[in-house]
């Protein structure tokens, strides 16, 4: 681990083999062979937040990306405009998302310093999407952090794509680690009684951890919903997580 | 939580937006989710649009719930105020 970082904008070949953009950070003085995180930003976009956690995950050691899912909507964009644009179309098909991930997890395992691991981690809607991720592409490891609508449907007037992803977990490649807040509605905990549910009952490997005291986005340092005793603990359990399986 | 739900609407008007040019908007979209600025965790967020300028030809509103219908109940009232003949 060390803070020397280099990050820097670049584009790899995405679903479709459409042009993703993607934010990568890299460790300067990191271990010649190492893991690689990719890292899912929720539904409000791209943002600020997503990226400095990505580099958090270069921190640790990990060659890290953060691809934008919504690059289709425009080059350039402020993050915030492309994701308003990219919600009022009803946002992203699941199949593109798993498409732009596979894409994202080649592109990381063809670095120089690849150890030919990846791992998965998204927040939120991301949360969800890594959970996509895990049942659809070869990947190591995946962290759900508080995704939503993994266990139903998002409601029909909602105009968005989102559905329930519940029928592909008997699928999940890869070792899951879930992390939620005991106050929040969406995933409520009987929504992670669901899941775990699933995973139990098809001997998948998983590891939850619920905060009491927290509800969805207690990661978010910036909102008021931060709760730094689950962020801490919770960052502490991604860490050991990824460390085990990268 | 994130609700997700996301209301679209035709509007014919114009707004003032990015650069402090105005612009015709012919697309509201609305929804309560995570806002990007505003201090809360959740907001009503409306986004004023021209869809063929391209994405930047926006203009973006955050409103806690409570300021939401407290701007609902003044556009009402501000439209029930005007002769109904103009606001038909």
């Amino acid at each position: 681990m060390g803070d020397s970082l280099t990050a820097e904008m670049i584009t790899f070949d995405g679903h479709g083999g459409d042009e993703v953009e993607a934010y990568l950070v890299r460790p300067t003085d990191g271990q010649p062979s190492r893991g690689g995180v990719i890292v899912i930003h929720h539904l409000p976009g791209w943002d600020r937040w997503s990226k400095a956690v990505t580099r958090r995950f270069a921190v640790l050691g990990y060659d890290a990306i953060a691809p934008h899912l919504y690059s289709r909507v425009g080059r350039g964009l402020s993050p915030d405009d492309a994701a308003a644009a990219a919600r009022a179309q009803g946002g992203v098909p699941d199949e593109q998302v798993a498409g732009d991930m596979a894409g994202a997890a080649t592109y990381l395992r063809g670095l120089d310093t690849s150890n030919g691991k990846v791992g998965v981690i998204g927040y939120c809607s991301g949360g969800r999407h890594a959970v996509l991720t895990a049942c659809n592409v070869e990947v190591d490891a995946a962290v759900n952090c508080y995704g939503g609508f993994v266990t139903r449907d998002v409601p029909p007037e909602s105009g968005m794509w989102m559905t329930s992803i519940i029928d592909q977990v008997p699928g999940l490649r890869a070792p899951m680690l879930g992390l939620f807040g005991n106050d929040d509605v969406s995933p409520s905990p009987e929504d992670v009684n669901d899941l775990e549910k699933v995973l139990v009952d098809n001997g998948k490997s998983y590891e939850f951890h619920r905060y009491d005291g927290a509800a969805h986005a207690f990661f978010c340092v910036d909102r008021p919903a931060y709760r730094p005793e689950a962020a801490v603990d919770g960052w502490e359990r991604i860490e050991t997580f990824f460390g085990r399986y990268l | 939580m994130c609700s997700y739900t996301t209301v679209g609407t035709a509007v014919a008007g114009s707004a003032k937006g990015p650069n402090g040019s105005w612009f015709h908007v012919t697309d509201a979209t609305v929804y309560f989710d995570h806002p990007v600025h505003a201090l809360a965790d959740h907001t009503l967020n409306i986004d004023l649009a021209d869809p063929s300028r391209g994405p930047s030809a926006r203009v973006a509103v955050e409103l806690d719930a409570a300021s939401a219908r407290a701007l609902v109940a003044a556009i009402q009232q501000a439209l029930d105020s005007a002769p109904a003949e103009l606001t038909a």
